[in-house]
């Protein structure tokens, strides 16, 4: 078996080449216009490849499941909900979609809202079997998923293309205005979690374990929900939603580094998403000529990985 | 010393530890005993702080363990449930090694080497150190997880039911190690017992409880006969000595 740091570096390699060839390849219509233009892209995507990574990890871990992602419990389905109902009750020329920044903030605190609420009944439900809160998780975002539904069949259909834009991640109009404040909130958010990856270990160990050698359990829980709920919503609020990138890029990181150490499994797993996000993009521009978008290649592909995970579960539990 | 006064615990409308207050005396083995349901595992929870008590509290040293750091008192009392289902993998000496989180947060020093290489050592773990957790049988990972609290290095060692699920050469190995944290370190040990028998033979002093209340608190000898076990489980027990030990021959016991 490979040694861990060997791994990371070659996940490294592949994600510099992954970056290299999107920066250069094929650069056409003046350098001078597109590379910067290609830059903001791929910066956006390292910004929301780490956030998810670390984000997902790090949810996992305190809630000791390795199926259940903060996207898979439905904040991607609140950010639908949010642009949603600003359009259906205000129009898209009222000042909450015409304002990045003041949209931008309304996406963030409702996620980061519903996110706590669910968290609530959750930890109630922390006695009952993983199916149950799956079954819950579905349950919740299929029924906001038909209000979504609801109000986009009888809003006005021009308005409704322009809702639909926003609905489906795309790193080819990132909105350069957030860049910046994302990056803010995803370092802020990265200087307190790099300090908490000892802590992380041994919450792996379970609660009990936990607070046995010292951790303030149930307080680090809450900060690493928040922390995580506000990396995923920043990265939703920056690009639209990738249900699935987390889940993938998590549980590849666990099968290849087969470690408890979280700063290796957190890094592999950012490298890991920024190869898949980066990678499938050069696949969407050069391959696929935007025939189709980075997050229905990695839905699918993040999808049957779910169905995978879900049915290898439940052949060891059974 | 750790001083219990005046705890009690309800779940809902249950009450299962009700106004119990003792001391635990020092460099001794104590054992809670008590029938099913008698609030054992969860007295020994809240001392541990692993549960908050709705009324009472815990003194170490005359301080009150809610107001103490917590890494501070992770350093002075360990504590080991029954249930230790991971699901990473860790070889053994990763586990012990989280012993020292409290002193290392993480970065292991040489004296924290040092106590990891003694804990392995005391445990008989040695040869495994570099297996995989889910490699080893029951008894094998029960050590592990001793291994764990002994390298943590603290005064108090509080144990629930550590004999679960361990055959009779396990069960004595085990009972014999704790002994010996008693005897040479100068450790003090709190067990929750199913077994009466390993509870009289090892243990210096033992706590009974019964629906959550205290019934009886006192010296091994003390305890260990057929009036006051009657009080504690409602049935005959005939008390054998055998070897200078207290046998308890319930098996063919009228109710």
């Amino acid at each position: 078996m490979r040694k861990n740091s060997t791994k990371l570096i070659i996940l490294a390699v592949i994600a510099i080449i992954c970056m290299l060839l999107f920066a250069f390849y094929n650069i056409q219509g003046g350098f001078s216009y597109a590379f910067p233009k290609r830059l903001e892209r791929l910066f956006a995507m390292v910004i929301t490849g780490t956030a998810i990574a670390y984000a997902t990890v790090a949810f996992q871990t305190v809630t000791h499941n390795r199926l259940l992602t903060p996207s898979v419990m439905g904040i991607d389905s609140m950010y639908e909900i949010v642009q949603t109902i600003i359009y259906f009750a205000l129009g898209s020329s009222s000042i909450f979609v015409v304002s990045r920044y003041l949209n931008f903030g309304v996406s963030i605190i409702a996620m980061v809202l519903f996110a706590l609420i669910l968290y609530r009944f959750l930890f109630r439900a922390d006695k009952h079997p993983i199916f149950l809160l799956l079954l819950a998780g579905m349950i919740i975002g299929t029924l906001l998923g038909s209000l979504v539904t609801f109000m986009q069949v009888i809003i006005d259909p021009v308005e409704y293309e322009s809702l639909q834009a926003r609905l489906f991640a795309s790193f080819m109009n990132v909105k350069t205005e957030l860049l910046f404040i994302s990056a803010g909130i995803v370092i802020l958010a990265f200087l307190y979690g790099t300090r908490i990856l000892h802590k992380l270990d041994v919450m792996s160990l379970g609660r009990d374990n936990a607070i046995n050698l010292g951790i303030n359990y149930d307080k680090m829980v809450l900060r690493i929900l928040i922390l995580s709920s506000i990396l995923i919503a920043v990265a939703t609020a920056l690009v639209g939603p990738i249900t699935f990138l987390g889940l993938i890029v998590s549980n590849l990181a666990y099968q290849y580094f087969a470690t408890y150490k979280h700063w290796v499994l957190i890094v592999g797993a950012s490298l890991i998403s920024i190869i898949a996000l980066v990678g499938g993009q050069f696949l969407v521009l050069h391959v696929f000529h935007l025939t189709t978008t980075i997050s229905v290649i990695i839905n699918f592909i993040g999808g049957l990985y779910f169905i995978y995970l879900l049915l290898k579960e439940s052949r060891k539990a059974g | 010393m750790i001083e219990i006064k005046g705890l009690s615990k309800s779940f809902g409308k249950k009450t299962v530890v009700e106004d119990v207050t003792l001391k635990i005396q020092a460099k001794a083995i104590t054992s809670f005993i008590g029938p099913n349901g008698a609030g054992k595992s969860t007295l020994l929870s809240m001392v541990s702080r692993l549960l908050d008590a709705d009324t009472g509290e815990v003194l170490l040293d005359q301080s009150d363990v809610k107001k103490m750091k917590s890494d501070s008192f992770a350093k002075r009392v360990a504590i080991l449930k029954q249930t230790n289902h991971l699901n990473i993998r860790l070889s053994v000496r990763d586990l012990v090694s989280f012993g020292r989180y409290p002193y290392s947060k993480g970065r292991l020093n040489e004296e924290d080497h040092k106590f990891v290489d003694q804990a392995l050592e005391y445990m008989n773990l040695t040869d495994m150190q570099d297996k995989f957790l889910d490699e080893l049988s029951g008894g094998q990972k029960q050590r592990a997880f001793i291994s764990m609290v002994i390298a943590q290095d603290t005064d108090y060692i509080l144990l629930d039911e550590p004999l679960n699920n361990l055959d009779m050469k396990h069960s004595v190995q085990i009972m014999k190690i704790l002994r010996k944290l008693v005897d040479e370190l100068g450790k003090t040990v709190v067990i929750v017992l199913h077994d009466i028998n390993f509870a009289s033979v090892y243990s210096d002093r033992i706590v009974a409880l019964k629906n959550g209340r205290l019934v009886k608190d006192g010296p091994t000898h003390e305890i260990i006969n057929s009036t006051a076990l009657r009080e504690v489980y409602d049935m005959d027990i005939p008390v054998q000595v055998q070897d200078g030990c207290r046998i308890c021959v319930y098996f063919n016991s009228h109710n």
